[in-house]
């Protein structure tokens, strides 16, 4: 096991080699000075030159990605061409404020997602199924930002219940629509794999075997049925975490969230590569993470499963 | 002998539906179709038939797995239909259900030793010490190693775990076992084991058994009586013994004659008969006789009226207007 662990761990440098070469190449290839960025339009050339200089642009692509790599390796994101912040600051402002909102996402994604996805395929084909068949494809089809504005419309406007903008305070009040905005699609699909998952573990013959045990119906479904139909349900709430971290731009922007969606997509505006490489790593390392959790938690969720021990299988 | 089991015109129709909000009922699937029977204390009683004929519905709806559309069915002289679901739940103790597939009717995240065991704490049997120690006595009993119990069912092969749930079934002493066809998914040599363990276990604790399968072979070996079905209805039932020398349904007979015989040479003697097209639907079986359209021998009487089954002999009946003896080679 942990072998196993540390060899995963291990994949992480050719997979960052990877990514920084990829987001590297691509800024370098989009159209736009990041120099010109900075400074006023009608800058004289020697001005841009300068800036050059300093900020090393002005060097062939393969040299600044050493250098920057170089840096990495010592710990050193960088700094912000935009802000002439160190990098680093940045993501220890700016990501917080993401994963907390991510995993308030993630809880309502799992609780309702599983919830509505249980109840539609233990009450098969009746209305409450047919019910949730409906809200989950109206939900997947929105578009999330037309979403984000209609709560903002009706609980913020309307009925003036809830905050529409901002972290304010941080109180929890400010969570709730940009977080039910934030997990909406991804609850739906959850509510769609469970009942999948679920219709056919409860017609395994082992649920008969509880049934004719003498078990009753709501301990078959949550003791027999649940745990064996959740496990695709795990993998997916899993990668959603890192997915609702990295993808959270409309709505971070619809409800102007100080998240790290929002820096990322300003720097590739502004060609900020230091900031775009740095959160974006930042991103990858998180989804390695969290892709291992998913893994090794496997094997306390399915028996049959034994990670890299190929004598037990 | 008493009798344990009385089936009597047992049904169980599953409604088509049409529709996503407003749904319409358009027809039904007559799975089990009115079907009786009995079966004594200690007996093992057989019931044969071709898939997708209702045996497997049949004995489901007998235990109340899935809720019989009507009849009656006694088990020790009461009609276990009309008990509360408190009632149905401690009467499970009594009746237990061994399933065709030994992978997928044990749960992959239970260890042997739980799968045996929660009946005991469902109908809350002894305490810690004493369950572990019975789930040891079972597991050993059904011939498997009692230290596997921390182990889980992907560990076993098909045989084994066919032991595993033979050993759940036995947990709580029922007075009867139904055994949905136990031992179709398994090798031939490791039927045989099987089968013998049923048997054994029969003698021991005086079971008795509803015996499922499509093989004419393993039923003749194990079953005191037997019943033949042919599209959720019961065409013949008789007597081992009588069934296998004297069939009377013509149904029986071409069952019978696609027996294969062990010796090559009387195999290429006999004569088979083999059956025009397939099984009608159940939704809109054939009038009058389920069979006629099939049957080598109907007539037009056969297409009107809908035979019953009727005492041919002392204790053979058939649904069948020419039921005759026709003496079929077997093994």
């Amino acid at each position: 096991m942990f072998r196993y662990i540390a060899k995963r761990l291990l994949q992480v440098v050719p997979v960052v080699i990877g990514v920084t070469l990829i987001i590297f190449l691509l800024m370098f290839i989009l159209p736009g000075d990041p120099a010109r960025m900075l400074v006023q339009k009608g800058a004289s050339p020697e001005v841009l030159q300068v800036i050059r200089e300093k900020y090393g642009l002005n060097q062939p692509w393969y040299v600044q990605y050493g250098k920057y790599m170089w840096n990495l390796l010592h710990g050193d994101f960088g700094t912000s061409i935009r802000f002439k912040r160190p990098v680093l600051d940045i993501i220890k402002d700016y990501y917080p404020n993401s994963i907390r909102l991510a995993l308030v996402a993630l809880i309502i994604e799992a609780v309702a997602g599983i919830a509505s996805g249980i109840i539609s395929a233990v009450k098969r084909h009746s209305f409450l199924d047919v019910l949730v068949t409906i809200s989950t494809t109206i939900l997947v089809a929105m578009p999330v930002f037309w979403f984000a504005m209609l709560l903002q419309v009706s609980f913020g406007l309307k009925w003036d219940i809830l905050p529409i903008s901002g972290m304010g305070d941080g109180s929890w009040r400010y969570y709730v629509l940009p977080a039910i905005a934030l997990a909406s699609v991804n609850t739906a699909f959850t509510a769609r794999i469970m009942r999948s998952s679920m219709l056919e573990v409860i017609d395994c013959n082992y649920i008969w075997v509880a049934r004719a045990k003498g078990l009753s119906e709501r301990k078959i479904i949550l003791k027999h049925a649940l745990k064996n139909a959740l496990i695709p349900v795990i993998t997916i709430l899993g990668l959603d975490l890192g997915t609702l971290i990295g993808s959270a731009i409309l709505t971070e922007t619809v409800f102007s969230w100080p998240g790290i969606g929002r820096v990322i997509y300003l720097a590739i505006l502004q060609r900020d590569v230091p900031v775009v490489m740095g959160c974006t790593l930042i991103l990858v390392f998180i989804f390695i993470l969290l892709n291992l959790i998913v893994d090794v938690s496997y094997t306390y969720l399915d028996p049959r499963i034994r990670l890299g021990d190929r004598r037990a299988v | 002998m008493s009798v344990l089991l009385n089936v009597e015109n047992l049904t169980k129709y599953f409604p088509i539906k049409r529709g996503v909000i407003f749904q319409k009922e358009i027809g039904m699937v007559r799975a089990v179709d009115g079907i009786s029977f009995f079966i004594n204390k200690g007996e093992s009683f057989g019931l044969v038939g071709e898939s997708g004929c209702g045996k497997t519905t049949g004995a489901r709806s007998i235990l109340r797995l899935t809720e019989p559309t009507g009849g009656v069915v006694n088990f020790k002289g009461e009609n276990i239909l009309t008990y509360d679901r408190r009632r149905m739940r401690k009467l499970r103790r009594e009746m237990q259900i061994i399933f065709q597939d030994p992978f997928a009717s044990l749960n992959p995240r239970m260890t042997v030793g739980n799968i045996v065991g929660e009946p005991f704490l469902i109908h809350g049997v002894g305490d810690d010490k004493g369950r572990k120690r019975r789930v040891e006595e079972l597991l050993d009993l059904v011939g498997l190693n009692p230290e596997h119990a921390k182990r889980y069912p992907h560990q076993f092969s098909g045989g084994q775990r066919q032991r595993i749930g033979i050993a759940r079934a036995l947990t709580l002493n029922p007075k009867l076992i139904i055994c949905d066809e136990p031992v179709s998914a398994l090798d031939v040599s490791v039927q045989a084991q099987i089968i013998n363990l049923l048997v054994d276990l029969q003698k021991e604790f005086g079971l008795t058994y509803l015996f499922i399968a499509h093989d004419l072979s393993v039923i003749r070996h194990f079953c005191d009586r037997v019943a033949v079905m042919y599209l959720g209805k019961i065409v013949e039932l008789a007597g081992n013994e009588d069934l296998y020398s004297q069939p009377q349904h013509p149904y029986t007979q071409s069952l019978l004659s696609a027996v294969p015989l062990p010796d090559p040479k009387k195999e290429k003697k006999r004569k088979r008969i083999i059956l025009k097209g397939d099984v009608p639907c159940p939704i809109n079986p054939p009038s009058g006789c389920r069979f006629h359209a099939r049957c080598p021998i109907a007539q037009d009487i056969c297409s009107k009226v809908e035979p019953e089954l009727r005492e041919v002999k002392k204790g053979q009946w058939a649904a069948c207007h020419f039921a005759k003896p026709n003496p079929i080679p077997v093994g």
